[in-house]
């Protein structure tokens, strides 16, 4: 069990977001995790990530047996925790390659190994490059300094790639892309899947799932998971709409 | 984790200052306090020539008259001017003419200052004139330099080897009375560094000095003079740390550049005076007038700092723009953290045609600092078709530090055009979050977004400045934000 999340409460700014989850992620696993906006997806992502505007109220996490909720952020980082934001923010005059060689170097030097020498690194880069299929510009500019929507979504990819991660998160990476860029990022997913890390897959729609076969598929609706399945639930869901998920909650 | 942000602030702002040692080295004082006597002492002891005595007695008197610069958005203590020594010298061989010469604990402290000087001499080709309190120590590099008939010395031997070229500029930017920390400097300079390039020569290395101070009780007043000939070039680099003591210490310096038509001196500064500790005690009083004049038509005189130490900076590193055509340029980070201030900037006086101006300024203020920006764009009414940009941009670390912009800018003729802009921004939660989801901690991460911040300036610096400069930014910050 890499992940557990008990009976989880969140609230920002004392209202309630995050109205009681439970989750468990193995080890090879792929999650979806689908729901209307506003129902906290983001949240619960930004809660793992370990985010300090918000208040857990209630409820566990558990990450490689550990309380990942007395983790500060960069050590949960460091631990194999990785977020795609959904926003991927702009960090002015600070290179691409600089961003990612500081944080290998600070992941590696947390788990007591050398720094990456500069040709090591550059490798390393050319080559995560290529796997997620990402043009070298990206690495030359400033962090997703000026980039367009696509491009800061590509570019959470590479990160993923350079940082390999036990377990990603990944917060709607694929709203708003082309079908080209959509399949970059499902592609980067599938050769990073190992049997040994998971991902858990936030999505608006099912169209990503065509291309990332998920082992399971939570529906996420005013911060509860009302339904989970298997991956026909997200076909469901595409056919039917959520209105479909309201009304079955509603009539509970 | 509430309020870690402000935990981890107080950390970064609270990192130690590693040049802090002092140096057990045989030194020569003047007696404390400042007299016609005391000024006659230094020019004895340096054996100077008439002219220099007298532009020195010619500065005494109209310094006693004058008052210190009230309008700075600083708050200096008051400052005994009889309680200071003004002139400490190492006792080392007079000139030293090999480093087998030079005193041993003096070396090891250039090594621990990380400029061994013969390393620097083969490997990198800079040409460094070590100054310590006030007296130059030894200048490398100088054959190659001979060759091209470049002089680069310390100011004392060039008194002495070139006093007609030191006559005809030495007060010539920077008069005697210019103001009351440049009288004082006229008055009891001891030493700094003198450049001169030859016309039409390209000085092939980056000049370089380096001071330190390192007696306690003393003033460092050195002074430097640098004049590129007709269409010659040099790049110049300027290096500074002192001591911690828990007492304030004066440095004010004065620094003059000459450029003649085609000419061009690019004048880059790290100084990293000891700021003082985290609760304001101690520290440099930087008071330093820095002025280049673009005499000849088509010069070009470019002034990069990064400032981080020194607990009060007072200081307009400026151009004249004489010559037609000519440029003068600005770039500058300023770091304040724990108690420090700064107030500095820059004045650009466009007098020639078609000149232009480019100020690029970066204050980063954190701790209880306070950090101005302070400069003047003035246009003269024959400055025709005059260019000036500027761009004074803010970061404030924390909500307890200040950080405040006062730009002039008087134009007097219709065809010129003088742009200003101004941001000021904070560190944003999400740009840290950012970086720390991706294992980063805290301080590389504020690291990081300050260089990035700071870039624009940073990338003027010779490749041997930038990453110590890199790595200043970082640590000046250390404990800032979270
Ligand atoms: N920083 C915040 N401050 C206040 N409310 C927030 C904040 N972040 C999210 N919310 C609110 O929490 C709810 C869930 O948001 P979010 O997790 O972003 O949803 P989703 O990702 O499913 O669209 C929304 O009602 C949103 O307005
Ligand atoms: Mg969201």
């Amino acid at each position: 069990m890499l992940l557990q999340i008990k009976n989880l409460h969140v609230a920002i700014q004392g209202k309630e977001i995050i109205k009681g989850i439970d989750l468990v992620v193995n080890e090879g696993e792929i999650h979806a995790i689908m729901g209307p906006n506003g129902t906290g997806k983001s949240t619960l992502a930004s809660v793992i990530a370990g985010r300090e505007d918000y208040e857990v109220t209630e409820g566990e996490i558990v990450y490689k047996g550990k309380n990942l909720l007395e983790m500060p952020v960069e050590q949960r980082a460091r631990e194999g925790i990785f977020l795609s934001f959904q926003y991927p923010v702009e960090i002015p005059g600070v290179s691409m390659a600089n961003f990612m060689r500081t944080a290998l170097n600070d992941i590696r030097k947390y788990k007591g190994l050398e720094p990456l020498s500069g040709s090591e690194f550059l490798l390393r880069m050319e080559e995560k490059k290529q796997l997620v299929e990402i043009q070298s510009q990206l690495t030359n500019r400033s962090v997703n300094e000026g980039f367009s929507g696509g491009e800061k979504k590509k570019n959470e990819i590479f990160q993923m790639a350079m940082l390999e991660p036990t377990l990603a998160i990944l917060d709607e990476t694929d709203s708003g892309l082309d079908i080209d860029a959509l399949r970059i990022v499902a592609n980067g997913v599938n050769k990073l899947r190992r049997p040994d890390n998971a991902f858990i897959v936030i999505t608006h729609y099912q169209r990503l799932l065509n291309y990332v076969i998920p082992d399971f598929v939570h529906v996420l609706y005013d911060g509860k998971i009302v339904k989970s399945g298997k991956k026909e639930l997200a076909l469901e869901l595409e056919e039917k709409g959520y209105e479909w998920i309201k009304k079955e909650v509603a009539s509970l | 984790m509430p309020n870690d942000k402000d935990d981890i602030l107080n950390e970064i702002t609270n990192s130690d200052y590693k040049y802090g040692f002092v140096t057990n080295i045989e030194t020569e004082f003047a007696p404390k306090g400042l007299s016609e006597d005391i000024i006659r002492y230094i020019s004895r002891k340096k054996d100077e020539p008439d002219f220099l005595l007298d532009f020195r007695l010619k500065a005494y008197q109209r310094w006693k008259e004058m008052q210190h610069p009230q309008w700075a958005h600083l708050d200096i203590p008051p400052i005994d001017y009889q309680d200071i020594i003004y002139y400490a010298a190492p006792k080392v061989n007079k000139g030293p003419s090999s480093l087998d010469k030079v005193d041993p604990e003096l070396l090891s402290t250039f090594e621990k200052l990380g400029i061994p000087l013969e390393e620097q001499k083969r490997l990198t080709g800079v040409a460094v004139d070590a100054v310590m309190d006030s007296i130059s120590v030894k200048t490398t590099f100088q054959e190659t330099l001979n060759k091209l008939g470049i002089i680069f010395c310390s100011m004392s031997e060039a008194i002495r080897h070139y006093p007609d070229l030191v006559k005809l500029y030495l007060g010539s930017v920077v008069p005697y009375a210019d103001n009351f920390y440049a009288a004082l400097n006229s008055a009891v300079f001891s030493d700094g560094s003198f450049v001169y390039i030859p016309k039409g020569v390209r000085c092939p290395v980056e000049l370089s000095t380096y001071f330190r101070i390192n007696a306690a009780k003393t003033g460092q007043f050195e002074r430097t003079l640098i004049v590129a000939d007709e269409g010659a070039y040099v790049s110049y680099m300027e290096g500074c740390t002192a001591p911690m003591r828990d007492e304030n210490q004066l440095h004010a310096a004065v620094v003059e550049i000459v450029a003649l038509k085609d000419a061009e001196v690019k004048y880059s500064t790290v100084q990293n005076w000891y700021p003082g500790d985290r609760e304001g005690k101690g520290g440099i009083y930087n008071f330093v007038t820095k002025r280049g004049l673009c005499k000849g038509s088509y010069s070009k005189i470019s002034w990069t700092q990064v400032e981080t130490g020194s607990a009060i900076t007072w200081k307009y590193p400026s151009c004249i723009l004489q010559g037609d055509n000519s440029r003068g340029e600005f770039y500058s980070v300023t770091v304040t953290n724990h108690y420090q201030q700064a107030d500095t900037g820059t004045k650009m006086i466009h007098l020639g045609r078609n000149t232009s101006s480019i100020i690029i300024s970066k204050g980063i203020s954190a701790g209880f600092s306070n950090n101005s920006y302070r400069g003047l764009v003035r246009v003269a009414k024959k400055a025709e078709n005059s260019r000036n940009y500027s761009q004074c941009d803010s970061l404030l670390l924390g909500d307890k530090c200040g950080a405040h912009t006062f730009p002039y800018i008087q134009v007097e003729n219709k065809s010129s055009i003088v742009e200003h802009e101004a941001t000021t921004s904070k560190i944003s939660d999400d740009q840290l979050f950012y970086c720390k989801q991706r294992g980063i901690d805290t301080e590389s991460a504020i690291g990081l977004i300050v260089n990035g911040y700071a870039k624009e300036v940073l990338k003027q610096l010779p490749m041997e400045f930038a990453a110590e400069a890199q790595k200043l930014l970082a640590i000046s910050l250390e404990g800032s934000v979270g």
